[in-house]
């Protein structure tokens, strides 16, 4: 099934990048009724990679992952592992490898945490499905403590985690991350970092994150792309850009 | 005594009904936000199904499969060819409650189209007789609602807990929006669900009718308004709550009139009254959750 590799082989990492990246945007549009929000990204996310977009309120960066995961319509070109992946929905681009922690996490709510970590695996057929709940308690301690609690009733962190963990059930060569920092304390978002820094190390899984806490994702992040009013303005390496003057003074208060 | 005892277990008979009806109103309303006023139509309309597999001479029972398969068709169609073009019942809740509304005349007009509007015979699914329990006569009719509602409450509870299509069922229900994006695909599950929702209503109208003593295009309508009764009673988004609600609706409705001759008359009114104290009293149901929003 789709995935499979994505958690088991690590051998990827730093292998040759002659392939096709795993993720390609070319003149990505995008908006909601007559009110464009996006005038032409352009982006890309290579195997075991993992990227940030950073922005304001209002620049586009929810849009973008939206557009990326098909829950809105868009133009422009989407591809995945070289092939064209535009206008197909997110229940079907999550069988080919792309899964979407939405803002606001998107946990289901009138279901327990382990009820809906397996729904994270829905499209699974393989039988590790139970050892990989396990593997994610041994993550996020605090998900295995609260197995049988409703999604609902936990805190926005406790929250975020499951939301990531839900996601990683499926085993996505692609994760996108919609602001895991939102509404979380600096403490809570530093713990959710450190916890994504460990699970993107120890697998193959690449990450598209969007952004406004430049400090935390340019650290995790090693490349990154500056959108403002829908429009990518700069991009880099992560390091270059956290040096870089004019982003040290939009984005990083220094 | 035995005279009241008698008239509870009729209640409770009828209410089994009631919450079979209910069920599937709460089966819809969960999965899309949206009160189906089409659901006892829909059930008449798969009953005259049954009737027409039985009128070929098949036997009741198999009739009655048969009419929950139909129903279950009809009920897949109609979720596809009129309530999903509309769009996301989260966003246009009105839109589809129109739809549903319609769909009332349509399906009605349909069936009178189909079958006229004389009232067909049909016999009851437990025969006509009665057994004694103490002294009291208890049609088996009765018996057999109560049974027929224990099987399908056991089913449901199957179903929704314990396998994997419920549970991406009830993921839906909570959010469809990241039911879509762990890989399920949520318009075919509406779909399963107003099915599902349409074979239950099938069963609600082959009892409705030997009830009755007849099945005509207007067979569902008064046991609608009961339906929505028992799950305004117990929460719109219950399924525990369509049950209880509907046997309490049957309890009141047939026992009501003995101590208030007025309710004679009226057999509506304790369900509307009903409707009206749960509503300003307690909005969510005995069952129901209370609308929580999380910032």
């Amino acid at each position: 099934m789709a995935g499979d590799e994505a958690t088991s082989g690590t051998e990827q990492k730093g292998g040759p990048a002659s392939a096709a990246p795993l993720l390609e945007v070319d003149g990505l549009r995008a908006g909601y009724g007559i009110v464009e929000v996006l005038f032409g990204i352009d982006l890309r996310v290579d195997h075991n990679e993992t990227v940030v977009v950073l922005g304001a309120n209002g620049a586009g960066k929810t849009t973008t992952l939206r557009a990326v995961s098909g829950m809105i319509a868009s133009t422009g070109s989407v591809r995945f592992e070289g092939a064209s992946v535009s206008g197909k929905r997110p229940d079907q681009l999550l069988k080919l490898g792309i899964a979407h922690v939405p803002q606001g996490r998107g946990t289901i709510g009138a279901l327990t945490v382990e009820e809906n970590l397996r729904i994270g695996a829905y499209n699974r057929k393989d039988a590790d499905v139970a050892a990989d709940i396990d593997r994610w308690y041994e993550q996020f301690p605090r998900l295995g403590e609260r197995k049988g609690q409703l999604a609902g009733s936990m805190s926005g962190g406790e929250q975020q985690m499951l939301a990531i963990a839900r996601a990683l059930m499926s085993r996505p060569k692609l994760l996108l991350l919609d602001e895991p920092s939102m509404g979380l304390a600096p403490l809570v978002t530093q713990e959710v970092f450190d916890q994504l820094r460990q699970i993107t190390e120890n697998s193959a899984t690449s990450v598209l994150l969007v952004e406004q806490n430049a400090n935390l994702a340019l650290e995790f992040a090693s490349r990154a792309y500056v959108l403002e009013a829908g429009q990518i303005v700069a991009s880099g390496a992560a390091a270059d850009l956290q040096g870089d003057p004019a982003i040290q003074k939009a984005y990083l208060g220094l | 005594m035995k005279d009241f005892l008698q008239i509870l277990i009729v209640g409770i008979g009828d209410g089994s009904v009631y919450a079979m009806l209910g069920l599937g109103l709460v089966v819809i309303f969960r999965s899309t936000g949206v009160l189906n006023f089409a659901q006892g139509e829909i059930a008449m309309f798969s009953t005259f199904v049954v009737w027409t597999i039985h009128d070929l001479g098949v036997p009741m029972w198999l009739a009655v499969i048969g009419g929950m398969a139909g129903g279950f068709i009809i009920g897949a169609i109609i979720h596809e060819v009129a309530v999903r073009p509309v769009g996301d019942p989260h966003q246009k809740p009105l839109a589809v409650v129109i739809v549903t509304i319609g769909l009332f005349l349509g399906v009605n007009g349909a069936a009178q189209l189909i079958w006229g509007t004389v009232d067909r015979r049909f016999d009851p699914l437990f025969g006509s007789g009665s057994v004694n329990v103490a002294g009291v006569p208890i049609a088996w009719q009765k018996i057999g609602a109560m049974v027929v509602l224990g099987a399908i409450a056991f089913l449901f509870f199957v179903v929704f807990q314990k396998t994997k299509l419920g549970l991406a069922m009830r993921a839906v229900a909570s959010n469809s929006e990241s039911a879509g994006l762990v890989g399920i695909p949520v318009p075919r599950l509406l779909m399963l669900g107003w099915g599902f929702a349409a074979a239950v209503g099938t069963v609600a109208g082959v009892f409705t009718t030997s009830v009755l003593g007849g099945l005509g295009p207007n067979l569902m309508q008064l046991t609608l308004i009961f339906g929505f009764a028992a799950i305004t009673l117990g929460g719109f988004d219950s399924l525990v709550g369509a049950i209880v609600g509907g046997l309490i609706v049957g309890v009141l409705t047939s026992t009501l009139p003995r101590y208030v001759e007025q309710f004679e008359k009226m057999p509506l009114a304790p369900a509307f009254i009903l409707i009206l104290l749960v509503l300003l009293i307690r909005p969510q149901g005995l069952f129901g959750k209370k609308d929580v929003t999380r910032v």
